[in-house]
């Protein structure tokens, strides 16, 4: 069907869609979360802010899970050395998921202020860490792993949760932040009773003012400050799967790759423009407003992944081990099989998912759920 | 590189508290959707209001337990790649694709309808919602399904080879691997005995108010319900866990040899151990009672074959590390001189031994260097926990002929419309509501523990898949889930009570007619 090479591409955009499909759909509810005590000033109003995003936010989080799945059925290695190498950041990322559909279920069933409040607190500090971990993951990512291979290709990392904390990845950290607040607020302005929506939309213009901001000073200090990784020698597109057969040079530009295909800049671009078009549009066309803050958050993770490629996991420490997109790959036969089950499944996914929301339309008032919580 | 056996142990400790933690919600999410969805199709055919409030009911514990469902599972697909980077470095190729179908195709389903399941009931039709509850139990069956294609394939690594240029497994036919025949057999054993559960769970409430005097037109009906649903699931809990017994016996003949502490091969057909006690260190069960020919007919389905006994297997591992040792030798030729046609050849007629010699990295850095000791330790490494499997299996069938007997018994009492007259009976539906849970756990100690040392069986001894991490991280990720599972534990079992012990009455479901939606059944409440 495909050759190796292609399959390969395909994957790695593949990979991108399914975390632009998490940073988009989960992200709007990190965000809705993490603002709860600041846009809900009482347990109705943040009643009103869960209730926009509960019925959706479990199918939100698959997105996640089948990024993580597809990296472990396409990018074996990907998968293995970054959950077993940022063990910490990981179990974080993995204690903040867990708390959530226990949170969302549990926080209603007693009714105790205090209970809910607790719950509120779960949730937003769950969402907080999501965020800020995802961003200076892809942060380091730019700063290289301190991981090598041994000849039975088992890794061996050199390195603690606290070398994870240099300050580009925190910067990195601060931009997803800003950036899923912002979508979140983008959310919130279309979804909550208008007395709440009106908050939104102001912290709305000022994160997503922050996040440009932010991202424009990242992407300076990429290409002035953090040397890049590029393949040395021939590069081999379709051959095995095996890290250790290429050799890296380190002190290029990890905008290289923005010189040799200018249609990258699209990416930034649509960052930025986006960002603009959040600020026009989130106090006056709901809908379009929360589109504009998804292009925003596609635009950016977009630009990260374009000037990586075709690195996945570049090493600091041996920096031929580093994975790349020709050779951290599944064989040719499950990329297919995988591509064939993704082809088909993924849009009767999206077919239902578009049902849902359609069924649960509409801005959650602060009447209804007075209404709907009146016998207590 | 010699692998730290603490990180080892620890990690293994880690990924059987957090599966059979996870497995205590699992089966129950289950069961109990395929409850929900007769009751609330009756409801549809019917149109009787009890019928709905009865799966409003129910779905309120059930939206509790498939939170720690969901919860618990993030876990497990973070697990393989935080403790054991190697293993999923090494069977990514083909371990991982199950996993991501099963997001696609099942867990998408069950997440995005749950919302609509809990509050949509007064935003679109009956048949709609009906459809919705339908397609919820659908995805959880067909989220079982492709993680048993995976489990299944660590009990019976089928279409796949050993690349040594990736030094990984990489598939060859994926059709093997999805219609696995141990695939389909877990498949079946595994929701049955889910389904079991769930019946089971209905049951003992339902029974626990009879008991009470409370609800009751409401809990006869549900009993009715568990009951009929109950008998066929442990029906086929037990005939289907009859086949895959037999299919461990062509497959995996060392842990059905541990599982009936068969120590030496008997003539066939070989009896059955009803009890003994199996003693580890020399090699023999005492006080043995058997039932002549019954283990050779189950597990060969004939008179005449015989089935090989522990000591006669670990003489065969003992041959197979032979042969492995020289399978490694020849990948590791090839890792030098890629194309060195005779070692590519030796590795060929070989490979299927290649995990035998690994099985050595416990005891020597390089295989090749062993001394005969070694390879003997290596052989007898082969042998799961005898006394242990033996237990779990013997505790296991019991409760599911119990089960058999209840719900036979159950379904007599409901079809003669007597569920409520003799009081013994409810107490003992009542008391029998931790049996399932015990079964289910005992199963999953017979088929995970007794296919150690290995993680996939013959092909990746299961202390070579750990990442390279610390004991100290993986103790601390181990106390924090412990710590934190507990207690979530503590939470879960007390809203199950509260809400159990509100009851339809208290919670004002039942008797009432069609209400507005109730705090308890949304999650935010």
């Amino acid at each position: 069907m495909f050759d190796y090479e292609s399959l390969r591409v395909i994957w790695w955009a593949l990979l991108g869609t399914l975390l632009i499909g998490f940073a988009i759909m989960d992200g709007f509810d990190f965000g809705v979360a993490a603002l709860l005590k600041l846009l809900g000033r009482d347990n109705e109003e943040r009643q009103v802010l869960l209730e926009g995003i509960e019925p959706t936010w479990e199918g939100n989080q698959v997105w996640f899970i089948l990024a993580g799945g597809a990296a472990f059925a396409a990018w074996p290695m990907l998968y293995a050395v970054s959950f077993s190498g940022m063990y910490f950041a990981i179990a974080l990322v993995l204690l903040a998921l867990i708390l959530r559909p226990v949170g969302f279920n549990f926080r209603g069933k007693i009714h105790d202020p205090r209970w809910a409040s607790l719950w509120d607190w779960v949730l937003s500090g769950s969402g907080l860490v999501v965020m800020l971990v995802a961003g200076v993951a892809f942060g380091n990512l730019f700063l290289g792993l301190p991981f090598r291979f041994d000849g039975d290709l088992r890794m061996s990392w050199q390195g603690s949760f606290f070398d994870l904390l240099h300050p580009f990845a925190l910067l990195c950290g601060l931009v997803s932040l800003a950036m899923l607040l912002a979508h979140g607020s983008c959310f919130a302005a279309m979804k909550a009773d208008h007395a709440i929506a009106a908050r939104a939309v102001v912290v709305g213009r000022w994160t997503t003012l922050l996040f440009a901001v932010l991202y424009v000073l990242a992407g300076v200090w990429l290409a002035w400050g953090i040397p890049g990784h590029a393949i040395a020698g021939p590069v081999v597109t379709d051959g095995p799967a095996n890290p250790l057969f290429k050799q890296v040079a380190v002190g290029g530009s990890w905008f290289a790759g923005y010189m040799q295909y200018p249609w990258f800049w699209l990416a930034p671009l649509l960052a930025l423009a986006s960002a603009v078009g959040v600020q026009a549009l989130i106090g006056r066309r709901s809908l379009a407003g929360f589109i504009a803050s998804s292009l925003m958050v596609g635009g950016t993770i977009a630009s990260a992944g374009f000037a990586l490629f075709p690195f996945l996991l570049p090493s600091s420490l041996d920096p031929r081990s580093g994975l790349t997109v020709w050779d951290a790959s599944s064989s040719r036969g499950t990329l297919q099989l995988m591509l064939l089950a993704t082809a088909v499944l993924l849009p009767i996914v999206m077919l239902y998912t578009g049902w849902v929301y359609r069924v649960m339309r509409g801005r959650v008032t602060l009447e209804q759920v007075r209404k709907a919580h009146g016998g207590y | 590189m010699i692998i730290d056996a603490d990180v080892v142990t620890l990690s293994r400790l880690q990924f059987a508290l957090t599966a059979m933690y996870h497995f205590l919600f699992v089966p129950l999410t289950l069961g109990l959707v395929w409850m929900l969805a007769i009751m609330e199709s009756v409801y549809v055919m019917t149109g009787r209001e009890v019928w709905k409030q009865m799966v409003r009911f129910w779905g309120v514990l059930f939206g509790i337990n498939f939170a720690m469902g969901v919860a618990t599972g993030v876990t497990m697909e973070f697990q393989f790649g935080m403790n054991w980077a190697y293993y999923s470095h090494y069977v990514g190729d083909i371990f991982g694709a199950p996993l991501a179908i099963e997001g696609l195709m099942a867990f998408f389903l069950e997440a995005t309808l749950i919302g609509v399941f809990f509050m949509g009931w007064d935003r679109i039709s009956r048949i709609k919602h009906l459809l919705v509850t339908w397609f919820l139990a659908l995805g959880t069956s067909l989220s079982a399904l492709w993680i048993l294609v995976a489990n299944a394939w660590m009990q019976h690594p089928v279409g796949s080879e050993f690349n040594p240029t990736t030094m990984r497994m990489e598939v060859t036919s994926f059709s093997e691997v999805f219609f696995n025949p141990v695939a389909q057999e877990k498949f079946v054993h595994t929701v049955s005995a889910g389904y079991v559960l769930g019946a089971m769970f209905v049951l003992s409430i339902s029974a626990w108010y009879l008991l009470r005097g409370r609800n009751v037109d409401f809990a006869k009906r549900s009993m009715t319900v568990a009951a009929s649903f109950g008998l066929a699931a442990a029906l086929s809990v037990v005939v289907l866990g009859d086949a895959s017994g037999y299919t461990v016996s062509l497959n995996q003949k060392m842990k059905m040899a541990a599982i009936e502490a068969m120590w030496h091969t008997e003539p066939a057909p070989a009896p059955f151990t009803v009890f003994g006690l199996p003693d580890v260190q020399r090699r023999s069960t005492d006080y043995a009672v058997k039932i002549p020919w019954v283990m050779g007919l189950i597990g060969t389905r004939s008179i005449d074959e015989t089935m090989p006994g522990i000591a006669e297997l670990v003489e065969t591992a003992k041959g197979r590390i032979g042969t492995g040792i020289q399978a490694y030798d020849a990948m590791l030729v090839l890792r030098q001189d890629r194309n060195n046609a005779k070692a590519r050849a030796t590795l060929a007629a070989h490979d299927k031994d290649l995990g035998y010699a690994l099985l050595l990295k416990k005891y020597v850095d390089d295989p090749r260097q062993a001394t005969p000791a070694d390879i003997q330790k290596a052989a007898d490494s082969t042998i799961p926990n005898v006394p242990v499997l033996f237990w779990a299996f013997r505790i296991m069938v019991g409760c599911g002929f119990y089960f058999i007997a209840l719900f036979a018994f159950s379904f007599w009492k409901a079809s003669t419309r007597k569920l409520d007259t003799q009081r013994w009976y409810l107490r003992l539906a009542l008391w029998s509501l931790p049996l399932p849970w015990v079964a289910i756990e005992l199963g999953w100690v017979v088929a995970e523990y007794g296919r150690q040392p290995w993680a996939i069986e013959g092909v990746l001894p299961t202390a070579l898949g750990v990442s390279s991490v610390s004991a100290g991280q993986v103790m601390t990720s181990l106390g924090g889930f412990v710590l934190f599972y507990t207690a979530l534990a503590v939470v879960d079992v007390f809203l199950m009570l509260k809400f159990v012990r509100k009851g339809p009455d208290g919670l004002g479901i039942w008797p009432s007619t069609d209400g507005p939606l109730l705090p308890a059944e949304r999650g935010l409440g």
